[in-house]
């Protein structure tokens, strides 16, 4: 496989501009004035008299802050209690020998080929019925268990060597001490990949929460971002849209540029899953 | 083992007892918002004129499938999403293929690429599909970048958004493939990693061309691999609906672009909403489609990789 160099460098640069340039162009066009956007015939590839309006009037206007601070309560209690819950499950299946233990985790498999979207329209009926519409339990009910991160857990558990279990049980050590104190400082940084790749999933989750919300004071970001666009600055006013569109993107790229290597990995673990 | 035995045998009631009591939160989460709404659904979709305020329904029967099959805005949704799935998987992975092959072959920068190709699987859809919205928009003050650059080509300008369905089909695709690239250039890229270097060495010793060495040798032994993505992708392609949200608006239906999943939401939720049964027995039907595609994609497969 040993093509001409330079080829290579120059489709692959291609593909950067393509991947890269509508970051370029929310970037530009959020620092230009509303009328020099409007002004532009002819788009301009960079802002003659940059503008940090459309920042200010993306927290004025819209309640976009309060989007903000929406999805990170989500993001946090869901994240959460996601960790808590799939820690104890995946002990359970890794270390406790309990009868029945096998097929449950055969059956809890079996649900991870389960799609959203069928079990979607039931659990839309089950929240509206308990009167969960429009409020943080609806939403992030739903969301805390994951079949996947259970499985990917248990088996990181697993590589735990079985002696320091015995010593620790020789010690006297309960298992809830022992799953504190030894197991998840060891299995540290599968639960942080965990964190994350769910952490990406909140910010960007939308479907469930348009279901669930219907006041903007529930809104997530990219309800909140909808919102704007049908009925925010005015339809008109894009440079505001892309202050708000940069606003909502760049903590996610942020947290991937630190996290580079373990979300890559992690999402390449979740690929060969299948 | 016989420690474990030992141990087991001391407190066998509470052993049981703890391994249910650990994974019990884990159990309820799943049984109330996974298999219930699971079976739940069918019995939606069986029941006739189900009414959601007096949770009543006339009767037991096919009334909710024969009704969406006649309601033209869902066979519409269905040629949308078919339409989407026939251009998006093959581009897309035909598409990552090369790029990781080009990956591959690069040692300088590799990287830097990898890291950027990866952005858009970090990114909110619904921002960025905004941007891709004004990129192919025309108003009446600006024809936008994209009419800009296509006009370079002696192109007269096109609304992608509101004009023209295979215009607005173009972006949506683009999109699509924009979002989806990620996931398969690092699976792709990960699967040519693991390539014994050794088949590459014996070939060169051999003086096999390049074009040779990736049909004999990449290619069979990343055909799991690629196989994985296309049955993964359409599955993902089927399922497309917040893509087409985030470029059109949320009523996809004006825009004639909804896709099945739209119309799933659409029926359950919003100014044609409270229909969970029609709900369900769309949903069913598209996971009827899914699954018998699935299918042939995994005969086909195994037919495939046997002659190899």
């Amino acid at each position: 496989m040993r093509f001409k160099r330079p080829i290579i460098y120059f489709f692959l640069s291609i593909w950067a501009i393509i991947v890269l340039f509508p970051f370029y162009w929310m970037v530009l066009t959020s620092f230009k004035s509303y009328a020099s956007y409007a002004g532009e015939r002819i788009p301009k590839f960079i802002a003659t008299n940059p503008t940090l309006e459309n920042y200010t009037s993306a927290f004025t206007a819209v309640p976009l802050a309060k989007y903000f601070a929406n999805t990170l309560i989500f993001t946090l209690v869901t994240t959460g209690l996601m960790v808590a819950v799939i820690i104890f499950a995946a002990y359970a299946f890794a270390r406790i020998n309990f009868r029945g233990r096998h097929l449950m985790f055969v059956m809890f498999l079996a649900l991870m080929m389960i799609p959203n979207e069928l079990v979607i329209i039931t659990n839309f009926v089950t929240i509206t019925d308990l009167g969960m519409r429009n409020s943080f339990a609806g939403l992030i009910l739903p969301s805390v268990t994951s079949v996947f991160y259970i499985y990917l857990l248990k088996e990181n558990f697993e590589q735990v060597p079985d002696e320091l279990y015995y010593a620790a049980k020789v010690d006297g050590t309960s298992d809830i001490k022992y799953l504190f104190k030894v197991m998840v400082p060891m299995c540290r940084p599968t639960i942080i990949t965990v964190i994350i790749l769910k952490v990406i999933e909140c910010w960007n989750s939308y479907v469930w929460p348009r279901l669930i919300t219907d006041d903007p004071n529930f809104f997530l970001v990219s309800n909140g971002i909808q919102e704007i666009r049908e009925n925010g600055f005015g339809r008109d006013n894009i440079p505001a849209m892309m202050a708000a569109v940069v606003a909502v993107s760049v903590p996610l790229i942020v947290l991937f540029l630190i996290f580079r290597k373990k979300i890559m990995a992690g999402v390449s673990r979740e690929g060969i899953k299948g | 083992m016989s420690s474990r035995k030992q141990l087991s045998g001391v407190n066998n009631v509470m052993t049981q007892v703890r391994g249910w009591l650990y994974l019990l939160p884990a159990l309820l989460f799943l049984i109330a918002f996974m298999v219930y709404p699971l079976i739940d659904v069918f019995v939606y979709s069986y029941q006739e004129g189900f009414n959601s305020a007096s949770q009543t329904s006339f009767g037991i029967g096919l009334y909710n499938y024969k009704y969406i099959l006649r309601d033209p805005y869902f066979l519409k949704a269905v040629k949308n999403t078919f339409i989407l799935v026939i251009i998006t998987v093959p581009v897309s992975t035909g598409l990552s293929l090369l790029i990781s092959l080009g990956l591959s072959s690069i040692q300088k920068l590799k990287n830097m690429f990898q890291t950027i190709f990866f952005l858009p699987y970090v990114t909110n859809t619904l921002a960025v599909g905004l941007v891709f919205m004004i990129l192919f928009r025309k108003t009446p003050y600006t024809d936008g970048l994209v009419n800009l650059l296509i006009g370079k080509f002696g192109i007269s300008p096109i609304d992608f958004i509101d004009g023209p369905y295979w215009a607005k089909m173009l972006v949506l695709s683009i999109y699509v493939i924009w979002i989806v690239m990620p996931f398969k250039i690092l699976i792709l890229t990960s699967a040519l990693a693991s390539v014994p270097e050794v088949y590459y060495q014996s070939a060169k010793i051999d003086g096999t061309s390049s074009w040779r060495v990736f049909w004999r040798i990449t290619l069979p032994m990343i055909s799991p691999m690629i196989f994985y993505l296309v049955i993964t992708g359409f599955i993902g392609a089927f399922k497309a609906y917040s893509d087409a949200v985030a470029i059109f608006g949320v009523n996809l239906n004006a825009a004639d672009m909804n896709t099945i999943v739209g119309y799933v939401y659409d029926m359950l939720y919003g100014d044609g909403g409270g229909y969970p049964s029609y709900a369900s027995a769309a949903a069913i039907v598209l996971f009827a489609i899914v699954l018998t595609i699935t299918v042939i994609n995994l005969i086909v497969s195994r037919k495939a990789t046997d002659n190899t």
